[in-house]
């Protein structure tokens, strides 16, 4: 019988565990990658882009997003082989046909369940999900939230534009209510999912949010979550230039941005408007936004992603209005977790060093058997 | 004081009591006990799908039915021989199978005029001489029990749940079943409550005692060991049957096993049994929902994986959506459908073959699956072994239909030499990794060349250098793989994935005919668990002098190469089913042949001597 590596997980000879772990130069391993080989040599951008031609409409803002990835994979410094990216239906999930690695366009919602069983039976891969909003959220949110929970080490980017695209132009579930489409010609009655808010109400471990127009900071928070074992959730605003152009202008022009944006940064003070604004936490333990000057001392909030209960997480998303008045981007919540695919490997691990490795033939004949003949 | 000692050549009990009476862990003793013994057996729990039903209603009834003899035997058989009856509720529901002359074994205790009551009973049946057309064992179970264990520091109710081993003990003496095995179980099983364990072994022995010297049994059974073919025997249900075929197969093809799951009756003991196995390597993903199941197995498969999904019915019309996913991406996936009665909720803890056509066509699209069914508990083993050679040779998904009278059947199994399973790594390989160049002009891997045999595509596992490539839902070219809209690539693609499932026939061994005496006119075809009943009928139509023809079909699709010619060779071809004839519907459009159907959709198996006046029938007018 073929033997299989220490795991049980199959794979090619060279995807051994001698390699896996290994430091790099500046002796940092981003965190997601410890059971990842290591690449002898450093790609670029070019090495991941695919032969396919993109097909997303002119201005979409997945470009963007797709360029920023492609642009980010070579930091990982992981052989293109070992890179899988899964997504389900949808615009955003076309991108793994453009990514020069492995990878699958699943089904509808599916993406975080498909990439639960490679991840946890393949520690030594990195696997990203691609999804949007009608895709994590409305069929695939069964998945979303589990996938979430369990910690399994994935790393999950929402597009959301807050429409349905590729099917031409509905309301999606994080549409803001009232809104007018093909499928709500009175409006929207739905109120919206916050997708941040969701997933730390899933107990996510990693938990943050970018902008497809602003690529060195959607590229930090990619960074940041490959540098997280465990399951991060990235959700970035992404413009539909054709059904829902603008969704995020307010975020987008220029003299709005540093009133508007409240870019998180751990151990740093939350500071806002040019650094005249801050937060704190009203009586009834909402944050809200107040003037520094005129801020009591001590009462403003430094940002703080590691605490282990998610209620200050969960105030920092409440802030994020329908009209964008206070919107908070950046890492909102990164806490050390076990996860779950290294859980399995260590339960087996454990029975083995328990009892060996399974013997086939004493399974099969148990305890209580008879001889005839 | 002697008894009188009777021989018999076989005999069927039923334990029937509420279904906190304890009547399946009786019987699983019971059965354990005859196995160790020698004797053929087969067995049939029968459970109701609420966990705790109100006590003493007649939809709180449990019971278990094994037939045990001195010869090979095919079923749990037709009706008892002798009923234990825990409780009027059992007698009320269990009585009206129990032939006229019968033994009828009565826990007295629990006849009280509010237990009657609750299940209609306007008088004692115990008194009112209904019950006179049987031989009558009245006995006070509870109390005995109770009075047995008055020197035990337990709870009176703890003393009264012992009630089961007490009647285990009795029926152990009647048929003289050897008790050590149930000794150590009780041992093993309450190592950590000692009282409960010493009182458990009492109330076993009290029983056994009691057999022994009341005169409420005159006559001692005697039922010899079966010539079963020399080896090591256990006893063994088709879910661990499945379960153990499952890791066999996954250390065969030195694959790790990986079972994506979602709690179902009566499929959740496959999910309970192969998360005991992490010692070999087993992961058991335990899903939100079966569509995660489903979805996470086909992940791991993509990962090089073995990777099974187990789920019934309700499950399988979930998953499908992921199935057709399988069948478009061409990876391996094993989909263990354990049918119960449906549609819908249906019967959870009752049989049927309902699933077939679910199986085979239950999917958007032209969307062709191989589908294969286990005969008996045992043979459940052999079935996934199958399924799992079939899944990695030809990178496709495979259905497994077993159901529940399979899964919670047991029989006794001949474990088998290790040494002589079936090498499952030589029916696959994985993609070696390539550099660019070995692609020629096209300088890329192409996912979707196939082996020009098989028609299966190469298993490229993610980690492999030089063979990065996108796979998806969405229709691919021809060869290479890349999204395809092409009308004509269409057709293509479609009649490809069609010719490499048709081609699996020929990889598969003929459908064998048992016609002794070559004269058969008649041919019984069926498929799946009504392997046992439809063989017992057969042979006592035989025994009763006719010649009918019984074959009996492993693989649903593609069927075997030679079941065109077999169908022709005969005048009638009757086809039995625990559905309303869907495997008929199939032979008919596949073959043009006028089979006839016979079903029955009860949630139970064929009775044999019924399906044998059936066979009659059809012979009569051959």
């Amino acid at each position: 019988m073929p033997e299989t590596n220490g795991h049980g997980a199959p794979g090619p000879g060279k995807a051994g565990a001698g390699k896996a772990g290994a430091g790099n130069g500046d002796g940092h391993r981003l965190a997601s990658l410890t059971l990842v080989p290591r690449a002898a040599t450093r790609s670029a951008a070019k090495d991941f882009k695919s032969d396919q031609e993109v097909r997303w409409c002119p201005g979409c803002g997945d470009y963007a997003i797709l360029a920023a990835f492609q642009a980010f994979l070579p930091e990982l410094e992981v052989p293109r082989e070992n890179i899988v990216v899964i997504s389900g239906i949808g615009c955003s999930s076309r991108l793994p046909y453009y990514v020069n690695s492995y990878g699958m366009h699943s089904i509808h919602g599916r993406a975080p369940a498909i990439a639960t069983g490679l991840a946890t039976s393949r520690p030594d891969l990195s696997v990203w999900v691609i999804t949007g909003d009608g895709d994590a959220l409305s069929i695939g949110g069964n998945h979303l939230i589990h996938a979430l929970r369990r910690n399994v080490n994935i790393k999950i980017l929402l597009f959301n534009n807050r429409i349905y695209g590729l099917t031409k132009g509905q309301y999606s579930p994080t549409s803001e209510r009232g809104k007018v489409t093909k499928s709500t010609p009175f409006g929207s009655l739905d109120h919206p999912f916050n997708p941040v808010s969701l997933a730390l109400g899933a107990d996510a471990s990693f938990v943050a949010r970018t902008i497809d127009s602003d690529r060195r900071h959607l590229t930090s928070v990619l960074r940041a979550a490959a540098d997280h074992q465990g399951a991060a959730f990235i959700e970035i605003y992404q413009n539909c230039p054709i059904f829902n152009d603008d969704a995020f202008a307010p975020l987008k022009e220029a003299d709005a941005t540093a009133e508007r944006l409240i870019k998180l940064e751990h151990g740093e003070p939350v500071r806002f408007g040019a650094g005249s604004k801050g937060l704190r936490f009203s009586r009834h333990g909402e944050l809200e936004a107040v003037e520094v000057a005129a801020a009591e001392e001590g009462t403003l909030i430094t940002h703080d992603a590691h605490r282990a209960d998610p209620s200050y997480a969960f105030a920092l998303s409440r802030l994020d209005a329908a009209d964008f008045r206070h919107t908070p981007v950046g890492v909102f919540r990164k806490v050390e977790q076990p996860s779950y695919d290294q859980l399995m490997a260590e339960q087996i691990d454990a029975a083995r060093s328990r009892s060996g490795p399974g013997d086939l033939a004493a399974l099969l004949a148990g305890n209580d058997t008879w001889e005839v003949g | 004081m002697t008894k009188q000692v009777q021989k018999l050549d076989h005999v069927i009990i039923r334990f029937a009591g509420d279904s906190g009476d304890g009547m399946q862990l009786a019987g699983d003793r019971f059965t354990q006990e005859t196995a160790v013994f020698g004797n053929d057996l087969s067995t049939m729990p029968n459970f109701p799908a609420e966990i705790r039903a109100p006590a003493g209603t007649l939809a709180g009834v449990s019971s278990f039915q094994l037939q045990f003899a001195d010869h090979d035997i095919l079923t749990p058989g037709d009706a008892p021989d002798v009923l234990i009856a825990m409780n009027p509720a059992a007698l009320k529901a269990n009585i009206k199978d129990l032939p006229r002359g019968r033994d009828l074994i009565v826990n007295t205790d629990e006849f009280t005029k509010r237990n009657l009551t609750k299940v209609g009973y306007e008088g004692s049946p115990l008194e009112d001489n209904s019950l006179e057309p049987y031989n009558v064992h009245a006995v006070p179970i509870t109390s005995m029990t109770v009075k047995a264990l008055e020197d035990y520091e337990i709870t009176r109710k703890d003393a009264e749940r012992a009630k089961n081993m007490f009647a285990l003990g009795m029926l152990s003496w009647l048929y003289d079943r050897p008790a050590e095995g149930t000794l150590s179980f009780l041992k093993a099983k309450f190592a950590t409550k000692p009282e409960i364990m010493a009182a458990n072994v009492a109330a076993f022995r009290a029983g056994w005692n009691f057999g022994e010297t009341t005169e409420a049994f005159s006559v001692r059974y005697e039922v010899k060991p079966a010539p079963l073919k020399p080896g090591t025997y256990r006893n063994i249900s088709g879910n661990t049957a499945l379960a153990y075929g499952l890791v066999a197969a996954s250390q065969l093809a030195g694959l790790p096993l990986f079972l994506g799951s979602y709690p179902i009756t009566p499929a959740s003991d496959i999910l309970h049994e192969l998360a005991k196995h992490k010692r070999f390597g087993v992961r058991t993903f335990q899903a939100e929902d079966e569509i995660s199941a489903v979805g996470a197995a086909l992940g791991a498969s993509f990962g090089g994986s073995l990777a099974v999904t187990s789920t019934s019915g309700p499950g399988m019309l979930l998953k499908a959506e992921t199935v057709g996913l399988a069948v478009s991406v061409e990876l391996p996936l094993i989909v263990c459908d354990i049918q119960r009665a449906g549609p819908s909720t249906g019967m959870p803890t009752k049989t049927e073959q309902g699933d077939l056509l679910a199986a085979m066509f239950g999917r958007n699209g032209e969307s062709p699956v191989p589908v294969i069914a286990p005969a008996s508990p045992a043979d459940c083993f052999n079935a996934a072994i199958e399924a799992a050679r079939i899944a990695v040779k030809y990178r496709t998904p495979v259905i497994l239909l077993s159901d529940g009278s399979l899964a919670n059947g047991s029989e006794p199994w001949r474990i088998p030499d290790t040494d002589s399973l079936p090498d499952l790594s030589r029916e696959f390989a994985f993609a070696e990794p390539a550099d660019p160049a070995d692609f020629g002009a096209a300088g890329e891997f192409e996912p979707f060349r196939r082996d020009p045999v098989t028609l299966a595509r190469p298993w490229a596992i993610p980690g492999t250098p030089g063979l990065e490539h996108r796979i998806g839902g969405i229709e691919k070219a021809d060869i290479t793989g890349t999204i395809s809209y092409d009308p004509d690539n269409h057709d293509r693609m479609v009649r490809l994935r069609q010719a490499k499932i048709d081609g699996i026939a020929a990889d598969l061994a003929p459908v064998e005919v048992d016609d002794p005496d070559g004269a058969a006119r008649v041919l019984v075809l069926g498929w799946g668990s009504t392997f046992g009943s439809i063989g017992a009928a057969v042979r006592r139509a035989r025994n009763a002098g006719h010649s009918v023809a019984q074959a009996h079909l492993r693989h649903l699709n593609p069927f075997p190469p030679n079941l065109a010619d077999v169908l022709r060779r005969y005048d009638k071809v009757l086809v039995p089913e625990i559905n309303l004839g869907q495997l008929a519907l199939v032979l008919r459009g596949r073959f043009l042949v006028d089979v006839i159907s016979y079903n029955q959709v009860r949630g139970l198996p064929f009775r044999a001597a019924e399906l044998a006046g059936v066979i009659e029938d059809v012979i009569g007018h051959a």
